[in-house]
């Protein structure tokens, strides 16, 4: 069993030596440490993506008889664990679940029953399921609530066009598409009249953006980002980590995950869609190299889909989903929750996978032990959170 | 934490004078700067020669105004006459239709590719978002603009979700603009029969034995009491089973409202201690919704929300209680009930003068009329608004947008609004023209920084973010 990973690991030499590593860590090996921040990235598929078809249960017969047409066959499936396999295109992220820094967490969710992608995601971001009234995102809650003076102007960034509901709020998160934008176009001039009118602290993250230029940094390790537009946010996410400008959380977001037609299985659109986004992760996971030791980047989506495939060969708005979570302190090579169970009696509302992880513990584990949020109340209002809650999914 | 706010905000919230009183010429200003999107090259003048009082007055009854320039320029927005009808079969079914012959394998991007854009809902969102800037930018009935801003905020709807999309050119046109002087009750009970709402808040699907709580909620919470209002869990529950069978005809085909006997819920209810007996109907809603109207708490919660997006983000208490008690004087009469915040003694304090902090919309479309610019195409600045984080029709939730500094002060959001100054100035802004010897002239009325020495510092600067 290979239980070192190289995240961890500033002398990878001896893993290598050991011919345990997969191929593509090879480079990796060679990678200096940098120890800096600890950083949470969070990527949304935005459409309630099929976690029964990216994660599945295979050894269920239940699975098989409810998908005819759109289920992953048995020998199409990657092992994970004698149980559930995982969708063929995430070929490019198993080497991580065998060096155990990729954990699965399914049946995870909201324990609101909508089936609105809109109140979903609004759930979800606010992190009060069932409260609509909540004005700020929960990622922005948390780092106020981990607020210190030396923070950096560049803690907390959305890679999106407008600031996301989860970092809503906060007053001390930007959001960008393109980090090589960020900042007033019109010369050095008029950048200094700027900061005459304003004073130039209105200008940390702007100013600390151009004195790092983390777009110089290319990407390391051979790592190659798809050219789509997670890649892209990755890409840039990895080059703020890489040039040390103290950001925290990250947040991004994927859509193209509402399949109520034409899904398809091992093959198909749902296939090209997975492939595409594990590319993408596994790029940034081998771009960072060692650096991933301080990262930890996880998947979420507002809902599952449901567990019978629909009339258009497609599956419709569900409940519970599954979670990904790769990086540094994460205990991976496992596939965490308590499996509810197919069969019609074990279903929520007689159709969907049941909810027995609320994603505010796997959040709530991520929050106090990546970035040390201490007041987990305050970051889940109404919500009894705590240790007795979580997985243990991060050592 | 809001690093943004600590010295530039301290800086933007100084008032600019010192004096007791307003100056005549500052009196025009701020009645163009809060009862109207700020001043056009020459507005002020046309003010002062008016008579502050007398332009109010008009501005008061939008009616009296004739808007004939404006109303051309939208003639060639096809969808704004159209009822969710005429819209749904136009901009609904195609997309029905694409579902049904999406091929296997294809993804929903790729199928949505194969509708010509003007026939897609965007296309519905997009003729709404134009005319809404449009309208902000040149219509003579001013006032109008800011209290529909105010109003279609208030009570929220997000075209991002599902039908609303091509449910909201009703919603504005039938539902909110020709109430919004009218009195309080009309509006509440037009909103809550309006398809838009009914599906934005999830009570078009709620019926007996499936509640959804949702419209029970945010009626009381946003848009009549206030979160302090004083109703209970229970409260919500037992409102929520009120307005059962409250929902959408046709939905799919652009039905209105109706409501549906099979669907409601028949047994007692008992809300906010008011009883309803077994087999009431449509009138318990109703009655619930006449009751909120007039209730205390709403005429606190609308006065303080009216004080804090035409005075101040923390007006004084005593406004707010003086607003609130001419609310409830007048029945909810909302044309006496702006008119008590302009009439009062704090919405001319000069402490208030220049101190309010613009929304994005409210900074876009101001420089836009200090200018001078013509907009030809109002779609690059809708995006433009998307950027400084103020997306018409663009809150997902039902708080709609802050009426609070704090909310839109920080970094990004200010390096756009910078960025956008500079463009405009600049005549770059697409679909916009800016004549250069306007730009040349541009006078905002306050004492600007030395720094500020280009028409485009200008309109990036502190002191025209505030109004």
């Amino acid at each position: 069993m290979i239980n070192r990973r190289i995240f961890l690991n500033s002398s990878g030499l001896a893993l290598v030596a050991g011919g345990l590593l997969p191929n593509v860590f090879v480079k990796m090996a060679g990678a200096a440490t940098t120890k800096g921040k600890k950083t949470l990235v969070a990527v949304f598929q935005r459409g309630a993506v099929d976690g029964l078809n990216v994660i599945v249960p295979y050894a269920e017969k239940a699975y098989y008889d409810a998908r005819p047409n759109i289920a992953v066959a048995r020998n199409d499936v990657l092992e994970l664990d004698g149980f559930f396999g995982a969708h063929p295109s995430l070929a490019s992220l198993m080497p991580y679940f065998k060096d155990k820094s990729l954990a699965v967490v399914h049946a995870v969710g909201s324990p609101d029953s909508t089936r609105s992608h809109f109140d979903a995601q609004d759930f979800m971001e606010s992190g009060t399921p069932g409260v609509k009234s909540t004005e700020d995102g929960f990622l922005a809650r948390a780092i106020s609530n981990t607020h210190d003076q030396a923070a950096s102007p560049l803690r907390a960034v959305a890679l999106s066009p407008a600031m996301p509901r989860i970092l809503s709020g906060s007053g001390s998160a930007v959001a960008m598409t393109n980090i090589a934008q960020f900042g007033v176009r019109g010369g050095a001039q008029v950048s200094a009249a700027f900061e005459a009118m304003y004073g130039k602290q209105s200008f940390e993250a702007a100013n600390l953006l151009k004195s790092a230029d983390p777009t110089k940094l290319q990407p390391e390790n051979g790592a190659q980002y798809p050219p789509n537009p997670l890649g892209n946010s990755l890409k840039q996410i990895a080059q703020l980590i890489k040039s040390n400008v103290g950001l925290e959380v990250a947040f991004t977001d994927v859509g193209g995950w509402d399949t109520h037609a034409g899904e398809g299985g091992a093959q198909g659109q749902l296939a090209n869609n997975l492939r595409n986004f594990s590319d993408a992760i596994a790029a940034f996971t081998r771009d960072l190299g060692s650096r991933m030791g301080d990262v930890v980047l996880v998947t979420m989506s507002e809902f599952g889909r449901t567990v019978r495939e629909n009339g258009n060969r497609g599956t419709d708005h569900g409940h519970a989903n599954v979670m990904l979570a790769i990086g540094g302190g994460v205990k991976g090579g496992k596939v965490y929750g308590r499996w509810p169970g197919l069969g019609a009696e074990h279903l929520f509302e007689g159709r969907d996978v049941a909810v027995t992880t609320d994603f505010r513990d796997v959040f709530g584990e991520l929050l106090t032990k990546q970035l040390g949020v201490a007041a987990l109340k305050s970051v889940f209002p109404g919500y009894e959170a705590g240790p007795s809650k979580w997985r243990g999914l991060i050592a | 934490m809001k690093r943004f706010l600590t010295i530039p905000i301290a800086l933007l919230l100084l008032g600019v004078s010192g004096t007791p009183k307003l100056t005549p010429r500052q009196r025009a200003d701020h009645a163009l700067n809060r009862l109207a999107f700020g001043a056009r090259p020459g507005d002020v003048d046309r003010v002062m020669a008016e008579g502050v009082d007398a332009w109010i007055n008009r501005q008061l009854h939008p009616e009296s105004i004739a808007d004939r320039g404006v109303d051309a320029r939208l003639d060639q927005y096809a969808t704004l006459k159209m009822s969710d009808a005429q819209i749904f079969s136009k901009y609904y079914a195609p997309i029905l239709a694409a579902r049904k012959a999406k091929k296997e394998g294809e993804s929903d991007e790729e199928m949505r590719r194969r509708i010509p854009f003007d026939q897609r809902p965007q296309h519905v969102v997009a003729e709404l978002n134009a005319q809404r800037i449009i309208r902000a930018a040149d219509s003579d009935r001013q006032l109008n603009e800011v209290m529909v801003d105010f109003w279609m905020n208030h009570f929220n709807v997000f075209a991002g979700k599902g039908l609303d999309r091509v449910l909201l050119t009703s919603y504005e046109r039938d539902t909110i603009r020709p109430r919004i002087w009218g009195n309080f009750e009309d509006l509440l009970i037009a909103t809550a029969k309006s398809p838009a709402m009914l599906f934005y808040l999830d009570n078009a699907r709620s019926r007996s034995g499936a509640l959804n709580e949702n419209y029970a909620r945010e009626i009381m919470e946003l848009h009549t009491l206030g979160v302090d209002g004083g109703y209970t869990q229970q409260d919500v529950t037992e409102l929520a089973r009120v307005f059962t069978g409250w929902t959408i005809d046709r939905p799919r085909q652009g039905g209105g409202f109706v409501f549906r006997p099979m669907l409601h819920d028949n047994a007692p209810k008992v809300v906010l201690g008011i009883r309803f007996p077994a087999g009431g109907g449509m009138n318990e809603g109703e009655r619930m919704i006449h009751f909120l109207a007039h209730h205390p708490k709403t005429a606190h919660h609308l006065a303080l929300q009216l004080c804090q997006r035409l005075v101040a983000d923390d007006p004084p208490k005593a406004l707010v209680d003086r607003v609130a008690k001419r609310f409830l004087d007048s029945g909810g009469d909302l044309r006496q009930t702006v008119k008590a915040v302009i009439d009062s003694a704090e919405f001319w304090d000069p402490k208030f003068y220049r101190a309010k902090v613009k929304s994005p919309f409210e900074y876009a479309v101001s420089a836009l009329r200090a200018i001078g610019a013509r907009v030809d195409d109002p779609l690059p600045l809708a995006r433009e608004l998307q950027k400084m984080g103020e997306p018409l029709y663009g809150a997902q939730p039902p708080t709609g947008y802050s009426d609070k500094a704090d909310a839109w002060i920080n970094e990004g959001a200010m390096l756009n609004r910078m960025n956008f100054a500079l463009t405009l100035a600049a005549n770059k802004m697409p679909g916009v023209r800016v004549d250069e010897q306007s730009a040349a002239s541009l006078d905002i009325g306050v004492d600007m920084p030395k720094a500020a020495s280009t028409p485009g510092l200008i309109l990036g600067s502190p002191e025209f973010q505030r109004q």
